[in-house]
């Protein structure tokens, strides 16, 4: 599946649920299922800074993929969510298609505001990291 | 007693739909709803008199001036301030400090000098005063308080001496809503001769002001926070040292006469005030003001302290909820932590649900780091606010814990 082609089909999911706080437990249920992040990858270069909840991103090439693992302190629970859908979107794919994306699918699960506001656990920020780092493999 | 439902009629945007529910607006400490008056009084100086204020002749600039001065009058009988001159217009709270810390500040303190603040105290009442202590070689002291969030007034009193030269420490806590004995802070501090700056950020929508009774050197606060509008405030200051301090910017409206050879400058307020004011707000602000007395500050008052004690007992029947700020002299302010769920989800979820907290450290990162937490949600009450939208909280609160179990 493409990267949109995963957004679809999230999307989809989302469209079952009726209101905002039905898609927000099924994003803490889908927290609840993310593999831990393992403990060597916790460092501080790891450490996503943000207002709110920190949130931990490890980034790595296998072949031509770029893949990630993340995981957010335990409390925050909407946080580790969302963490979880960014790496299914985008881990295991190509750096030009990651560097690229367009994630539409955070404004159609209605998760925008957590997203992009400045105080909201730095995913955005993590999301500009993962990009990042797919854009520099594209370089070297 | 005061007619709630009457009231919520005055602040339009009370009415508003918030994914799909009635908006419980709990953010008032961050910023309070603004009523008819003032919204139509901004309006009506857009509409009406719009231009810029001391130097025309003209008619609408004569209207728009009288306007101005006619705030900067309101603002002195509101704090009983002696003269109307010692009313000098900023942008906010932090905008006053800063003017304090860059004119007096710069002037009068030295190297070794001492400025004393306090734990509860705001990022604006302290980066302002650590840029200066960096510059001047002065030294920062903080005033610890106890685990209920209460200053610690002994250890205030072993740290003044004759070097100590400003205290500045706010009156309400806007993260717990303490409210500081600060006329015992400023008669203590006047002991040693210092001088006292009272940020009144938090303050002035719930207490009566008297800088007069109160004897305090400086008072700051936001009109965004008193039912009025943003970029707005007030640094209230005594003539004999406002009248020492040299001009903090340099512009229009400040000056008496420039040549390229000197300059010389306006009397107080203008002295402080360069540059095109901020004049629709300046202009609104006086029917905020309005608006509060005719309500009657005590009514306000005694109204928040029942919402305060209805909440407070609602949100300890929560089971995990644990309040932080237990000071017995408080205002209407619940921030609390909840077992094992963060505070931003708590925000995420309550929004969802048509409740507006705030959730975070406050930009009170020092305060949180002593009490051991990274930070709470807060639910601050205005006058508009019902024990039936507490309720609704407490409803939203047991959802949360649903979710999140």
């Amino acid at each position: 599946m493409t990267i949109n082609e995963k957004q679809d089909a999230l999307i989809e999911d989302f469209d079952l649920f009726d209101d905002q706080l039905e898609k927000t437990q099924y994003i803490i249920d889908l927290g609840k299922k993310l593999s831990p992040i393992a403990e060597e990858y916790k460092t501080d270069d790891n450490l996503i800074k943000g207002c709110q909840s920190r949130v931990w991103l490890h980034t790595e090439m296998r072949g031509d993929r770029v893949y990630f693992e993340a995981d957010s302190e335990p409390t925050a629970q909407i946080s580790k969510g969302l963490v979880s859908l960014l790496i299914k979107i985008l881990s295991g794919e190509k750096p030009e298609d990651v560097a690229n994306a367009d994630l539409y699918f955070i404004d159609k699960i209605g998760m925008s505001t957590i997203i992009t506001s400045r105080r909201a656990g730095g995913l955005a920020s993590m999301i500009v990291r993962m990009k990042d780092f797919a854009q520099k493999q594209l370089i070297a | 007693m005061l007619d709630i439902q009457k009231i919520r009629q005055d602040f339009p945007i009370l009415n508003e739909v918030v994914h799909g529910k009635s908006l419980v607006y709990f953010d008032n400490a961050a910023t309070t709803q603004k009523p008819l008056p003032v919204l139509e009084a901004l309006a009506n100086y857009y509409g009406h008199y719009n231009a810029n204020i001391h130097r025309g002749i003209h008619f609408l600039a004569e209207k728009a001036t009288s306007a101005f001065e006619a705030s900067r009058h309101k603002i002195q009988t509101f704090l009983n301030a002696s003269r109307v001159e010692e009313i000098i217009f900023t942008y906010g709270t932090t905008d006053g400090i800063n003017l304090v810390a860059q004119s007096y500040g710069r002037t009068f303190l030295k190297e070794g000098d001492e400025i004393i603040i306090s734990t509860l105290e705001h990022h604006s009442n302290i980066v302002p005063w650590q840029m200066l202590c960096e510059e001047k070689g002065c030294v920062l002291r903080v005033i610890p308080i106890n685990d209920a969030g209460e200053l610690l007034m002994d250890e205030f009193e072993k740290m003044l001496s004759e070097r100590t030269k400003l205290v500045s420490v706010v009156h309400v806590s806007n993260a717990l809503g303490t409210i500081n004995p600060v006329a015992e802070i400023i008669k203590k501090a006047h002991e040693v001769g210092a001088k006292v700056l009272i940020d009144g950020a938090q303050a002035t929508s719930h207490i009566d002001i008297d800088v007069q009774a109160l004897d305090c050197d400086f008072y700051v606060f936001s009109l965004h926070k008193l039912y009025g509008p943003t970029g707005m405030g007030v640094l209230y200051g005594k003539t004999d040292i406002l009248n020492a301090m040299p001009p903090y910017r340099g512009g229009g409206e400040m000056i008496k006469e420039v040549t390229f050879e000197k300059t010389t400058y306006n009397d107080l307020p203008y002295k402080f005030e360069a540059g095109t004011p901020n004049i629709a707000d300046v202009v609104a602000t006086k029917m905020a003001v309005e608006y509060v007395e005719a309500l009657g500050k005590q009514a306000i008052a005694d109204y928040e302290h029942e919402l305060l004690v209805y909440g407070t007992d609602a949100l300890q029947s929560i089971e995990g909820l644990r309040i932080v700020g237990t000071a017995k002299e408080k205002v209407s302010v619940l921030s609390f932590v909840m077992e094992g769920i963060h505070p931003q989800d708590i925000g995420v979820i309550l929004d969802q649900q048509g409740i507006a907290v705030r959730t975070g450290h406050h930009c009170t990162q020092p305060l949180m780091k002593r009490l051991g937490i990274v930070g709470t949600s807060r639910a601050s009450f205005a006058v508009y606010n019902t024990k039936e939208e507490i309720d609704k909280l407490v409803v939203g609160l047991e959802r949360v814990k649903k979710m999140l179990s």
